[in-house]
């Protein structure tokens, strides 16, 4: 047996002799007989590194001091537990809650839009922004839609101004990026308009929309469908199924309303989608040629297409609330219902 | 739109397809279908009854006792609580056991003593309509006993239209009929009406350029033919006022209308199955003389609805010689409207400028299914129908002839040219070639009038009832693609060319702070800019309260009204951070600033079982702006409150580098917040984002290769001087070895002198190239203390 299997014996043999200690007395006995001065085992061992040969000795004597330090702490533990009379040592109840910091959440809006843009984002769109107070020129006019026409005749349009309203959209942004930049354009907005709906269930008076706008030469209707296709499949589950409806709006044509399998009962009916199977989730087109021309593009040379869609109506989709005003209420015990890692 | 399906089918003979069917095919065409009602069905059990006898109830002055026919060969007796129930009238009945819609059974009942064996029933109670006006009575030969919804064509489906503003020829039964005949192969037909009355079409009195024309002793003037194009006046004599059949009252009834009398319910009638308004005015009433012109300054009307109406100076109306009988295009007068004497009638079928319309309308705030069409633009092709149609319904249901000729005064409106499609602009639109051929083949079923202008495109004439939304080239792209049906196209993602426009520099910053506030525990809030006067300098026009009359000047009210909320529910611990616009006066439109704001108040951490959990306090907000701060690349400092909602004593600025206020933060007045008693102090911050933060990338510095020396000097400072005025001093006369100086302690109290405390300092010197010797330090520190003392007479403590 060479040395260091003789420590480790020793080692074993004195923990549970330790441990087996029962009094101050017995323990006592136990020091003794590894550590006393004549007889102890673990000095005895040490005494005899002496005639081991001059290159081993730093090592095992190294060794020899480890032991020793080991061992000593252990008596010196079990000394103090049987000092204390033993059942008086606080055992440490781990299965108490640790000490924890406030955690920080952001607003459901925020986690959809974040959502959209990279879903966008990985679809080629970046973010664009433009002001919320905006002329009638931006908002009605640029995108095709004259102030005496029925579509912009919209009891629900805040005004500030004649001629200056808090944004009713976000597609004048398209008409911001448009005027400074030259195709490709692939962009989404997100931002606040305002609509002169009081409070209620599923209206608000500002809200959250989130605006596309793709512009290249050959873009065309089948774009439109593929890339709407696949942010809906992205956004809402794999296995999501979309449909196109003709829709109208004045700044687009051909223009489209898309719907998705109800994101509940997956298509089957429900109350959530009226028992139709589809929800409404947006408002797309190809953009209209006056709307090309009003940015100083070709509307020859450069096709492409825009959509709309309500950061809360997804929200409230996804995350299953049942007003609108929940939302925007604050409550920060649904704040922090909603944390995600 | 309400639809009904049997008068679709009319106009589709051999229509049958379903009627959910229907509404799908609509929906898919660009007008989806709100409600299908199944109008029969709730009504399955109601019967045709006629009342034998009515008599007073011997128990009750409101009610009455019927002895009813309902053709089952007993005499049945039945308690009626409504007044216009006459002996040897017919009505609707519900049998006991049987149910109104809504599933209320028809119970046996004893009613002050008498027995009820069955319910006559009102419009109301059949989900047929809003009125009051008692039990529906029921006109003409039906059969007593007969199922009701079949006697009078109730046994149908109502599909409620949404119809979008572009296609106003979907605002009647032909417009509807068209979409789906084009789809089931069926080309709409007008009906004729049951025991159709025959006369010859009245001829058309064409007038003079100026816009006056005459027939049959009535003339039409038109004093402003932009705003009035057409106006076609038809004299019909000798009618009999009355009920309409129940055939036409049915329809009316399917479609949610109310039957008023055979000669407005026949307008109403052509109204909706043409789109074409029409009006019967009682001639007799009205003089000889139409002028269709500009109401004058004070002239006023009382409409039908009987409504005193003022009329401003840009409303057309429709005038007799000295005074205006009608709101042209939207609603006739209550003095010439056709009454139960009345025996000759003026048809008017005319034409207007939607805009003038559009803006009458919003004047009066009176909105009508005639304005409702002809804002939005009525077929101006369509007139002679519908005038030649509704005088035959007239005669058809109350008699009377109609005159040889009608007038028709103005110069119309003139078709449009035709519209190229090009093969190249539809294929570049779409995405996928749809060949010119079948383009052809999908526009000609909806009207339109195609031919080969070359072999790369299309002539399309454009029938008038699409005049309104098809007038170029990509109106047409988009009629070709609905008609082929989205559905069809493919939807495989090909690829595309980068963007051009870089990600939003601004948004990618608000990302980071928001990281940032998360990471800190803060839950983001969203409200909206609306603010009260107080809060707010650019005003709304139409607020929808004095609450929300304004745009916001800042975010923090807001917020803290957000706080208030919470309070209200009882949460204690609330730290909202907000990214929001302010709104500041002065330009047009008003300047926007980006901001982030945060209100905190509550505990520093959560409830623990180790310790009572510490309240925020001023520090845990000067961290946290700490952090914001150098997020931004701006500096702290405190300084005057720029906020009414800061305490004066306990408030910081955010500064730029150029000085520039950006911001400001503290602890919250409390007169600024509406708190409740158990609640803990309020904390809030506002800052701008007005420039972005310099992003450029910082670089590599060698670490220390030497160790550094320490020294800690405790000084009495007076109460009047900041500790950052301390360590300035003591960092300018320690010189370059001094590597950093910090607070460690601060002690009031025993052994200190008043007006003075007692600050500790902890200075680290280091310097690049070498250990320093002791010495060296402590000469620099006997300099730092010389200094203070003759700067500031501070004295090292003890």
């Amino acid at each position: 047996m060479d040395l260091r299997q003789e420590l480790e014996a020793l080692q074993r043999a004195a923990e549970q002799a330790i441990a087996g200690a029962g009094t101050p007395d017995a323990l006592e006995a136990v020091r003794i007989g590894l550590l006393g001065r004549k007889e102890g085992r673990l000095t005895e061992i040490m005494r005899g590194l002496g005639k081991l040969p001059a290159d081993e000795r730093p090592a095992a004597g190294a060794a020899a001091n480890r032991s020793k330090e080991c061992i000593t702490a252990l008596l010196d533990a079990r000394a103090s537990v049987l000092a204390g009379g033993g059942a008086a040592v606080a055992r440490v109840d781990l299965s108490m809650p640790g000490r924890r910091r406030w955690r920080g959440a952001r607003h459901p809006v925020t986690l959809v839009v974040d959502e959209i843009c990279a879903v966008l984002a990985g679809l080629g769109f970046t973010r664009a922004r433009g002001p919320e107070a905006e002329t009638d020129w931006y908002n009605f006019t640029a995108l095709n839609t004259p102030l005496d026409h029925p579509a912009a005749d919209m009891h629900d349009t805040f005004y500030l101004a004649p001629g200056v309203l808090p944004r009713r959209h976000t597609a004048p942004v398209q008409m911001r990026v448009t005027q400074q930049i030259q195709p490709p354009i692939r962009i989404v907005a997100p931002g606040t308009v305002y609509r002169r709906d009081p409070f209620d269930a599923s209206h608000a008076p500002a809200f959250e929309q989130l605006e596309g706008l793709a512009v290249d030469e050959g873009i065309g209707f089948v774009d439109l469908k593929a890339t709407l296709t696949e942010f809906a499949r992205q956004l809402f589950g794999s296995g999501t199924r979309v449909r196109f409806r003709p829709s109208f709006f004045p700044f687009t044509e051909p223009s489209a309303e898309m719907d998705v399998s109800c994101v509940l009962c997956g298509g089957g009916g429900c109350s959530a989608c009226k028992q139709t199977g589809w929800m409404e989730i947006m408002g797309a087109g190809m953009v209209h040629p006056a709307v090309f021309t009003n940015a100083g593009y070709d509307p020859e040379r450069y096709t492409g297409f825009a959509f709309g869609m309500g950061a809360a109506r997804i929200a409230m989709i996804l995350y299953g609330f049942p007003d609108i005003r929940l939302l925007y209420e604050n409550d920060v015990r649904l704040l922090e219902q909603l944390v995600r890692p | 739109m309400n639809i009904s399906y049997r008068w679709l089918q009319a106009l589709l003979p051999g229509l049958n397809e379903s009627p959910q069917r229907v509404a799908d095919h609509l929906a898919m065409q660009g007008a989806p279908v709100d409600e299908l009602v199944d109008l029969g069905g709730p009504l399955r059990e109601v019967r045709i009854a006629r009342v034998i006898e009515r008599r007073q109830h011997p128990n009750a002055d409101r009610l009455s006792l019927c002895r009813v026919d309902a053709g089952t060969g007993e005499e049945l007796q039945v308690v009626c609580g409504a007044p216009n129930v006459r002996t040897g009238g017919v009505y609707p009945f519900i049998p006991v056991g049987g149910t109104l819609p809504g599933n209320v059974l028809i119970r046996k009942a004893k009613i002050r003593g008498y027995e009820s064996q069955g319910m006559l029933c009102s419009a109301r109670e059949l989900g047929l309509g809003r009125d009051h006006e008692g039990i529906l009575e029921l006109h003409g030969d039906l059969p007593i006993g007969a199922a009701f919804t079949e006697a009078v064509q109730l046994d149908d489906y109502r599909l409620v239209v949404d119809v979008t503003p572009n296609r106003p020829d979907l605002l009647s039964h032909l417009g509807v009929a068209r979409e789906i005949g084009a789809e089931a192969g069926i080309a709409p037909v007008l009906p004729a009406f049951p025991n159709q009355a025959e006369f010859p079409a009245p001829r058309l009195e064409r007038g003079d350029a100026a816009g006056s024309a005459s027939a049959d002793g009535v003339s039409v003037r038109l004093e402003d033919t932009v705003l009035c194009p057409r106006y076609l006046g038809l004299v019909i004599r000798d009618v009999t006022i009355g009920p309409s059949p129940e055939w036409l009252a049915g329809r009316l009834r399917a479609i949610g209308q109310r039957p008023i009398s055979n000669v407005v319910d026949a307008t109403n009638y052509v109204l909706h199955e043409l789109g074409q308004p029409l009006h019967a005015f009682d001639l007799d009433r009205l003089g000889s003389e139409v002028v269709v012109r500009k109401a004058r300054p004070g002239e006023g009307l009382t409409t039908l609805d009987e409504a005193e109406r003022v009329l401003g100076g840009r409303m057309l109306v429709i005038a007799d010689a000295e005074r205006p009988v009608a709101l042209a295009g939207i609603m006739g007068g209550a003095d010439t409207e056709v009454h139960p004497g009345t025996r000759n009638l003026l048809v008017e079928c005319a034409l207007f400028d939607p805009r003038s319309i559009r803006g009458t309308r919003r004047g009066l705030d009176l909105t009508t299914d005639a304005s409702s069409r002809f804002e939005r633009g009525v077929d101006a092709t369509g007139m002679e129908q519908a005038l030649r149609r509704v005088a035959v319904l007239i005669v058809t249901v109350a008699g009377g002839r109609v005159a040889t000729a009608a007038a028709d005064a103005g110069p119309g409106v003139s078709a449009p040219p035709p519209i190229t499609l090009r093969q190249r602009r539809l294929t570049q639109v779409l995405g996928a070639e749809i060949p010119l051929a079948d383009a052809s083949r999908l526009l000609q079923p909806l009207g339109f009038r195609v031919e080969a202008a070359d072999d790369q495109s299309l002539r399309v004439l454009v029938p008038g009832h699409r005049w309104q939304d098809v007038r170029a080239e990509i109106d047409l792209v988009e009629e070709v693609a609905r008609r082929h049906g989205y559905d069809s196209f493919p939807a495989g993602l090909g690829g595309f060319r980068p963007t051009a426009v870089p990600d939003d520099p601004l948004m990618q910053l608000e990302d980071r702070l928001r990281s940032v506030m998360v990471g800190l525990g803060l839950l983001e809030a969203r409200t909206a800019a609306f603010a009260p006067e107080a809060e707010g300098d650019v005003a709304l026009l139409r607020p929808l309260s004095a609450a929300e009359s304004r745009l916001r000047r800042a975010l923090v009210p807001g917020l803290l009204h957000r706080v208030e909320f919470n309070f209200t529910r009882g949460s204690r611990h609330i730290r909202l951070f907000e990214l929001g616009t302010a709104f500041a006066p002065g330009q047009t439109p008003p300047a926007e600033t980006r901001r982030l704001a945060l209100a905190l108040t509550g505990a520093r951490t959560p409830p623990h079982w180790s310790g009572p959990a510490e309240s925020l306090d001023l520090w845990d907000l000067k961290g946290l702006l700490e952090e914001v701060a150098s997020e931004l690349g701006l500096r702290l400092e405190p300084g005057e409150p720029a906020a009414p909602w800061l305490e004066p004593a306990a408030a910081f600025r955010l500064v730029d580098g150029a000085g520039q206020v950006s911001g400001w933060g503290g602890k919250v007045r409390a007169a600024a917040i509406d708190a409740p008693p158990w609640a803990e102090p309020v904390f809030a911050a506002e800052l701008l984002l007005e420039s972005l933060p310099d992003r450029s990338r910082s670089s590599f510095r060698e670490l220390p290769a030497f160790p550094a020396s320490e020294r800690d000097l405790s000084l009495l400072v007076p109460d009047v001087l900041d500790a950052a005025d301390v360590i300035g001093t003591v960092t300018g006369a320690a010189g370059p070895l001094l590597e950093q100086v910090e607070p460690f302690d601060l002690y009031r109290g025993t052994g200190i002198p008043a007006g003075t405390r007692s600050l500790a300092l902890r200075l680290r010197f280091r310097a690049g190239e070498r250990t320093l010797t002791d010495a060296e330090v402590d000469g620099v520190v006997a300099r730092v203390l010389k200094r203070l003392r003759e700067s500031h007479g501070i004295e090292r403590r003890g």
